[in-house]
């Protein structure tokens, strides 16, 4: 995988892919990241860790443009919230489509080409080059349901690679994953790094962390610690974080922090 | 013998001929549109949609009588009313799609009853719910042509997008602009069909020519540009078959063509290639890799 796959990214030392402001996220008033402040520096990488429902997805979604902040502001650095690219996790996909890997992959060419646009040699190249980074050499002509959870992962990131997005958003993307399929996927996120790519990932694997990722958000709705991976995942600040996700209160008053002055800043 | 039953009612009747334009006009553009359908898991909102279009029908038929503009108006204005907004409870509410189109479409259904009560009979109901095939006009042809070019074209046009919106929302969403609308465009294109096809089968037999072609069609192959051609090539071959079927036996047109589109439905069910009963429970020997 030693060859540049894709096209430029942005990037600058110091300049700010993603600035969060005070931020607060969630569904029905309740928030799920609540005042969270902090900068993303383009070219990181970074994991977003944390207790189930301490909000990790809904921080992603946030950052993606999928849910609207309830307070606070985020800011991507001039870039427009679609020009992220984003994997979800993996169930919200149809599988049972009838379309072909090669077409699925070349869908990540729909933020440049359009709905109507013509896929020209260029993009051709592009969704070649993504599959066999991938390693899905020889399956461009299988639909996408005959699949393993594997291959399909494998799949959602040769479309991630085609869509050439500056900043990349990755939602458990090893979630049900072996460790050969996780390792290929991991070198192609240090590759896209090498690229000048922001990176950042919600993940729940401590020790896949510690080996990749430089830095981490420990996040149980407010932010337990940001900052140099070691130090974030600490016995200590593991546990506050469990004990923060915990709390949860059925009858929750108004939430009075100042909406202007920002969190403590981490 | 093949010949009497087969074409010279076509060639002898004019009615005939133009129920055979009306009847392939409809389904060469409601079976693509059926495999979308059928794609989305809304096999039945076609069904529901249907039914929705009634009040509109009905207000049409009380302001106008059996006008047939009067009727297509209304029926569009309801349907439209009742699937866009539809799409947008779901969008913008807790509530899913099925729920609220259900919704919708009972209110929208139990409005029509009422306004056909006010006034007509019931023969003027069966009329609108069961079409009159045999009885179009060059207005009704036009719309009806009109209506399938401005589907095939439209499929055509937004073939990327309705695709990608079936298979990915919140990416296409993501990705484009465009995916806020697809869902709308594509229900749009879906009352258009069914008012049109009220005309040539009835608000009931118009669903059928579009799902049961659709669901055919899908029983053969898993390519998706195959399944919208072969849907929309069985569906003409229903409208002919029952056409015919109806002047030999003396059966009405509209179920006639439904009936003749079920059959089809069947042998594929048997013996479809892709998925079809024979093909699924008869065990074959594995494949080395």
């Amino acid at each position: 995988m030693g060859r540049r796959l894709l096209g430029a990214a942005v990037t600058g030392p110091g300049v700010a892919a993603i600035a969060l402001e005070n931020v607060t996220l969630g569904y029905d008033r309740r928030p799920a990241v609540h005042h969270l402040s902090g900068v993303i520096a383009a070219g990181e990488l970074l994991a977003v860790c944390g207790p189930n429902g301490g909000g990790k997805s809904t921080l992603l979604n946030g950052l993606a443009g999928l849910i609207a902040p309830m307070g606070g502001r985020i800011g991507r650095g001039g870039a427009a919230a679609r020009d992220f690219a984003y994997l979800p996790q993996a169930a919200q996909l149809d599988r049972a489509f009838p379309i072909s890997v090669a077409d699925f992959v070349a869908l990540g060419a729909l933020r440049r080409k359009g709905i109507f646009g013509r896929i020209d040699q260029a993009e051709s190249d592009r969704v070649a080059n993504a599959v066999a980074a991938v390693g899905l050499e020889g399956f461009e002509t299988r639909v996408i349901g005959e699949l393993s959870g594997g291959q399909l992962q494998r799949a959602l990131f040769a479309r991630l690679m085609v869509e050439d997005g500056g900043v990349i958003l990755l939602d458990e993307p090893f979630g049900a994953i072996d460790a050969a399929t996780t390792d290929d996927l991991l070198a192609l996120v240090a590759a896209w790094r090498a690229e000048g790519r922001t990176v950042v990932a919600a993940l729940h694997e401590l020790d896949l962390v510690r080996r990749a990722f430089p830095k981490t958000l420990l996040l149980a709705r407010e932010a337990i610690f940001w900052g140099d991976t070691e130090k974030a995942l600490t016995p200590g600040n593991l546990a506050a974080a469990r004990a923060m996700a915990r709390a949860h209160q059925a009858d929750a008053a108004f939430c009075q922090r100042d909406e202007s002055e920002p969190a403590d800043a981490l | 013998m093949l010949y009497d039953a087969l074409v010279a009612p076509f060639v002898d009747y004019p009615f005939m001929r133009r129920a055979l334009v009306g009847a392939l006009a409809t389904a060469l553009a409601g079976g693509p549109l059926g495999v979308f359908l059928l794609l989305r898991r809304m096999s039945l909102a076609g069904d529901a949609l249907s039914h929705a279009i009634l009040p509109g029908v009905a207000l049409g038929y009380l302001a106008a009588g059996l006008s047939l503009p009067a009727m297509t108006l209304g029926g569009l204005g309801a349907g439209l009313v009742v699937a866009l907004s539809s799409g947008a409870v779901a969008r913008f509410s807790a509530q899913r799609e099925d729920a609220s189109l259900a919704a919708f479409y009972l209110v929208s259904l139990a409005l029509g009853v009422a306004l056909v009560s006010l006034k007509g009979s019931n023969v003027d109901l069966l009329h609108v719910l069961f079409g009159s095939a045999l009885a179009l006009d060059d207005t009704a042809l036009y719309l009806l042509a009109g209506v399938a070019t401005i589907t095939l074209a439209a499929l055509a046009l937004f073939y990327r997008a309705l695709a990608a919106d079936t298979l990915d929302p919140v990416f296409l969403r993501r990705v484009s602009r465009f995916g806020e609308f697809a869902q709308y465009l594509f229900l749009s294109l879906v009352v258009l069909n069914l008012v049109a096809g009220f005309q040539a089968l009835g608000t009931l037999m118009a669903v059928g020519l579009i799902m049961l072609p659709a669901a055919a069609a899908r029983l053969w192959t898993q390519d998706l540009t195959r399944a919208l051609l072969l849907a929309g090539v069985l569906g003409a071959l229903s409208a002919y078959i029952g056409l015919a079927l109806s002047f030999v036996a003396g059966l009405p047109a509209g179920p006639a063509i439904i009936l003749a589109a079920g059959a089809i439905y069947f042998v594929s069910l048997v013996l479809g290639r892709a998925g079809g009963l024979i093909r699924n429970l008869t065990p074959r020997r594995h494949l080395e890799g």
